[in-house]
């Protein structure tokens, strides 16, 4: 409450050197937005100006969801990073489950090559993924999107150590309860591990979302493009002539995540940075 | 190296709450005075509003007749060991201990963390350090752990590094708050016997503050009682136990915790008190000594039920329910009386004279000659 | 982490958990599927990633012929690899220092703020959570060389314009300038953890001390104590910076004439544009090297982290 270290004049200076760095940091997000609503003209008016002079309202933004699919992407987003979070779920908590709580042969051997995989980002494995997938007709497909990801060795280490904090007198209890063990993993261990879950869905989701190379190996049509891809390859093919239109769509893309965020800024903290934490 | 402090008037409020009214206390040079009372009595804020931690609200403070409200705390000549010790986890003991004569006695570039020792012409303070250092270590017998992390030490050798860093400095006062509070039962107690033997030896001031008041009454010169932001009684142990000047001192003070029941009740169990109690109802209190199970001269007689024995091996702690359901305990020789078994009926000898008296506030009513306890002067 | 360590040891000497009695098939059940994942999409193709590397395969050849140490031979021969390299390293040492300073300083800063600290920890951390691929859209619109509102101001103030990603001089500071942008709140929040674990009476008892004024005690407090921490944020920022992707495939595409060319847009571009498995899969092999030497670091410091508790 106290602490010696907190005096007004230092408290001003601190809050003036804030604030214009606070102001550095969200000039960009302003820039975004003020040009998503002005007219193309006033981009080559050789001088700055904080509002627009014609306000465009939302034309950019209902000619990126009319010309160009931006509904479509984030539709995208919504599947592939919904998608994978949700294998990774269904094959991560088992398997940590299994390492936190039981004894068997293989299990330090397992456990030994999931903190190996933690260090394994995905490009190293993306050659030979790519030349899999190929050979089995899967490039350019939702599964193909999702597949790299469907097992997240970080979230077996971190379900394996929230899992180890848990009470085995809960779980000794079920099972003389006559539960088996599926039904006591799912309906008494997680409920009761649900901010890690939380935490790490996450993280999950807003890595995956914002994930843009494995994307651009694996996916070709439009129709299946993720939102960073989506927009990357929208800028190249405009030649990033029609800012208004860019920024709109940059903005409509940005936004779940953002909002998400605003929402619940201290969920969003935790699992952003767990990797750190941890 | 010893001083008297003064504390006039202090009061503290947080918003609208005040933690401390109006404290007023004097402290002789050289004593040992324990702070005590129950958790949120204000205890540890007045130390450190006495250490420069916290500014208080109102009031002033003063170590030997020079008032000491502006300065910072490095500078009112005052050593404080913490409740969690507060040791620098990254710094060897030696460097613990040190830390307060670095920061006083070394210019700035000397005092940087590693490169410090090279800055010129500090030799003969370095040696001063190191040589106090050793001697602070040696007091407290830490001597061979001062190459180690506190991390790497016991709970009670942590707790002498924390006294060795206060030594150090010879300060004139010694602030402790609740410093043995971490410590296990047994260490508890060994420490206690430490801390009182290291005052005696460096004679210097000490305020200790603990909620546990067998080690405020085994080792303090004199016990300050606080409630509610307030000290209640000022007294050595020995007067607080046998003339409380509040029913909350009475209650805190002692354990088992004094009996008490209303003149009413006593007069209804046995009318031979009528002529020697006030005719207003008051609160009649008996520690357990007091009370005895075989007739004596000036005692009288009530009914009571067994309910419980604790054996302490010399003696025995027996506790007896009144009729109407009034609580009673009472102190008896191992082998003295018959045992039984609990619910039986027996009669317990109250004295009729001697015992304390409480008004409906809590206030002493039958000892005049108690002195007032804020002798400031 | 030894913590682990020493529980594990004592397991293994008196089995306390109840599945120790129960038959092992339940958790082979259990971690199956998960272990399927793990030699399908991370061993299986690391392990012919490796082999690849030994290759001269192309993609869309039938046949595959081995050459030994050949791509590698010619990787270290290759200008534009090291390039990539050198550029890489470049990169990192701009990113990393400047998002963990500036992280550690946004971070003090608003730990001795009485009012406010949430709003500012909002304002810092939104470039973390915001889309890396559209951020970087607006800093291409925000710096470029004629419209940019940067060079607007730059302008506006009498100063000459800067064509950042236009030339090679300044293209590579520009994508480490966007990348210590979005880090740096990340590594704000890290500091932010380790600030609020220093105890509050530890600063009671600088001041007892003696440590009057407030840069003593964050020279002889605080820095020390977040000296583990800080280790651990410069070695997640220089993983981070290490593997820079999607600013250069939207602002540069390594341009200007190689400028940004940095080690996993080069790779990409061997693999999946020119088709040369071989070689591409050797560039990843480097990568991972130096990937599993942070890594070791990063073990190294985690066990350093435990040290002073």
């Amino acid at each position: 409450m106290n602490r010696p270290h907190r005096f007004r004049p230092g408290q001003i200076l601190s809050h003036v050197i804030l604030l214009f760095l606070a102001f550095l940091f969200m000039f960009p997000f302003y820039v975004m937005i003020v040009t998503s609503v002005r007219s193309p003209a006033e981009l080559f008016v050789p001088e700055f100006r904080w509002l627009p002079e014609s306000f465009t309202g939302l034309r950019y933004y209902i000619q990126a969801v009319a010309d160009i699919p931006a509904l479509t992407f984030l539709k995208n987003g919504v599947l592939i990073s919904g998608g994978i979070l949700i294998v990774q779920l269904l094959t991560a908590i088992p398997c940590a489950y299994a390492l936190a709580k039981f004894e068997f042969r293989g299990r330090d051997l397992l456990f030994a090559l999931v903190l190996f995989s933690l260090t394994v980002p995905i490009q190293a494995p993306a050659l030979p993924l790519f030349l899999g997938l190929n050979a089995i007709g899967a490039i350019d497909t939702y599964f193909a999107a999702m597949v790299p990801f469907f097992l997240s060795v970080f979230a077996i280490f971190l379900f394996r150590q929230t899992f180890r904090t848990y009470p085995d007198e809960i779980i000794q209890a079920a099972r003389l309860d006559g539960m088996s063990e599926w039904a006591i993993l799912w309906t008494v261990v997680v409920p009761g591990c649900l901010p890690s879950v939380a935490a790490f869905s996450i993280f999950s989701v807003t890595a995956h979302w914002n994930d843009l190379y494995w994307p651009m190996v694996v996916i070709r049509s439009n129709d299946l493009m993720t939102p960073p891809l989506g927009l990357a390859f929208f800028a190249d093919s405009e030649s990033g002539a029609n800012y208004g239109a860019l920024m709109a769509m940059a903005t409509i893309l940005t936004a779940p995540l953002m909002i998400g965020f605003l929402l619940a800024q201290r969920h969003f903290i935790r699992g952003i940075t767990m990797t750190g934490v941890k | 190296m010893t001083a008297a402090v003064q504390l006039r008037n202090i009061s503290k409020s947080f918003g609208e709450t005040q933690t401390l009214r109006d404290v007023s206390l004097a402290i002789r040079p050289g004593e040992f005075m324990s702070l005590v009372g129950p958790s949120g009595c204000g205890k540890s804020t007045l130390l450190r509003i006495l250490a420069g931690l916290a500014p208080q609200s109102g009031g002033t403070i003063s170590i030997d007749g020079t008032g000491i409200d502006h300065l910072p705390p490095s500078a009112r000549d005052i050593a404080m060991v913490f409740q969690s010790y507060a040791l620098y986890p990254h710094m060897t003991v030696r460097q613990n201990i040190a830390t307060p004569l670095r920061m006083r006695r070394l210019p700035a570039p000397a005092r940087l963390p590693g490169i410090g020792r090279l800055w010129p012409g500090q030799r003969s303070k370095h040696n001063g350090i190191d040589q106090a250092v050793i001697d602070a270590a040696r007091l407290v017998e830490i001597e061979p752990m001062l190459d180690r992390r506190p991390a790497a030490l016991s709970g009670g050798q942590r707790q002498r590094v924390a006294l060795a860093r206060a030594i150090v400095r010879h300060p004139r006062v010694f602030l402790m708050d609740e410093p043995l509070s971490n410590l296990d039962a047994r260490l508890r107690v060994t420490m206690r016997a430490e801390i009182a033997a290291l005052h005696r030896r460096l004679g210097a001031t000490f305020v200790y503050v603990t909620h546990d008041q067998v080690e405020a009454m085994t080792m303090s010169d004199r016990v300050a009682v606080m409630m509610d932001g307030e000290i209640v009684q000022c007294a050595s142990p020995a007067q607080l136990y046998g003339n409380p000047r509040d029913l909350r001192v009475a209650r805190f003070i002692g354990s088992p915790e004094i009996a008490t029941i209303s003149s009413d009740e006593l007069i209804a169990e046995n009318g031979g008190f009528a002529p020697v109690l006030p005719r207003d109802p008051v609160t009649v209190a008996f520690r357990p000594e007091a009370v005895l199970l075989s007739p004596a001269a000036d005692h009288l007689e009530i009914p009571a039920t067994l309910e419980r024995i604790e054996q302490l091996g010399p003696e025995l702690l027996v506790f007896l329910r009144l009729g109407s359901g009034t609580r009673l305990s009472a102190r008896a020789a191992a082998g003295r009386i018959p045992l039984s078994a609990e619910g039986q009926s027996l009669s317990a000898w109250l004295p009729a004279r001697g015992f304390m008296l409480f008004d409906a506030n809590g206030r002493r009513l039958d000892a005049p000659h108690i002195r007032e306890f804020a002798d400031a002067g | 982490m030894p913590a682990d360590l020493t529980q594990s040891v004592s397991i293994s000497r008196a089995p306390r958990r109840l599945g120790a009695i129960l038959s092992p098939r339940i958790a082979y059940g259990l971690a199956a599927p998960s272990v399927l994942l793990l030699v399908l999409t991370v061993m299986a193709p690391i392990m012919m990633m490796i082999l690849l590397s030994f290759t001269s395969y192309k993609f869309g050849e039938t046949g595959i012929e081995w050459i030994g140490i050949g791509n590698y031979a010619q990787l270290f021969g290759d200008r534009t690899f090291r390039r990539a390299l050198w550029n890489t390293f470049a990169y990192v040492l701009m990113v990393a220092p400047a998002s963990v300073l500036l992280g550690l300083f946004l971070a003090v800063l608003i730990d001795g703020l009485s009012k406010g600290q949430r709003f500012y920890r909002l304002i810092f951390f939104l470039p973390v959570t915001a889309t890396v691929v559209a951020m970087a859209m607006v800093w291409k619109y925000l710096l470029h060389g004629t419209i940019g509102p940067f060079n607007l101001l730059l302008q506006s103030l009498g100063l000459p314009s800067l064509d950042v990603f236009g030339g090679r001089d300044l293209a590579l500071a520009g994508l480490a300038a966007i990348n210590i942008w979005s880090l740096a709140g990340f590594n704000m929040v890290l500091f932010a953890a380790g600030l609020t674990a220093v105890p509050e009476d530890l600063y009671e008892a600088a001041a007892m001390d003696g440590m009057d004024s407030k840069f003593d005690r964050f020279l002889n407090v605080t820095l020390p104590l977040l000296g583990p921490v800080t280790m651990f944020v410069i070695v997640t920022s220089t993983i981070t910076a290490f593997k820079v992707f999607d600013t250069v495939a939207v602002i540069t595409h390594g341009g200007p004439r190689g400028a940004t060319d940095v080690l996993l847009y080069t790779t990409y571009l061997e693999g999946f544009s020119y088709f040369r498995m071989g070689s591409a899969a050797a560039m990843t092999v480097v990568f991972l090297a130096i990937m599993m030497v942070f890594a070791w670091i990063q073990a190294r410091v985690l066990d350093r982290k435990v040290h002073y508790r």
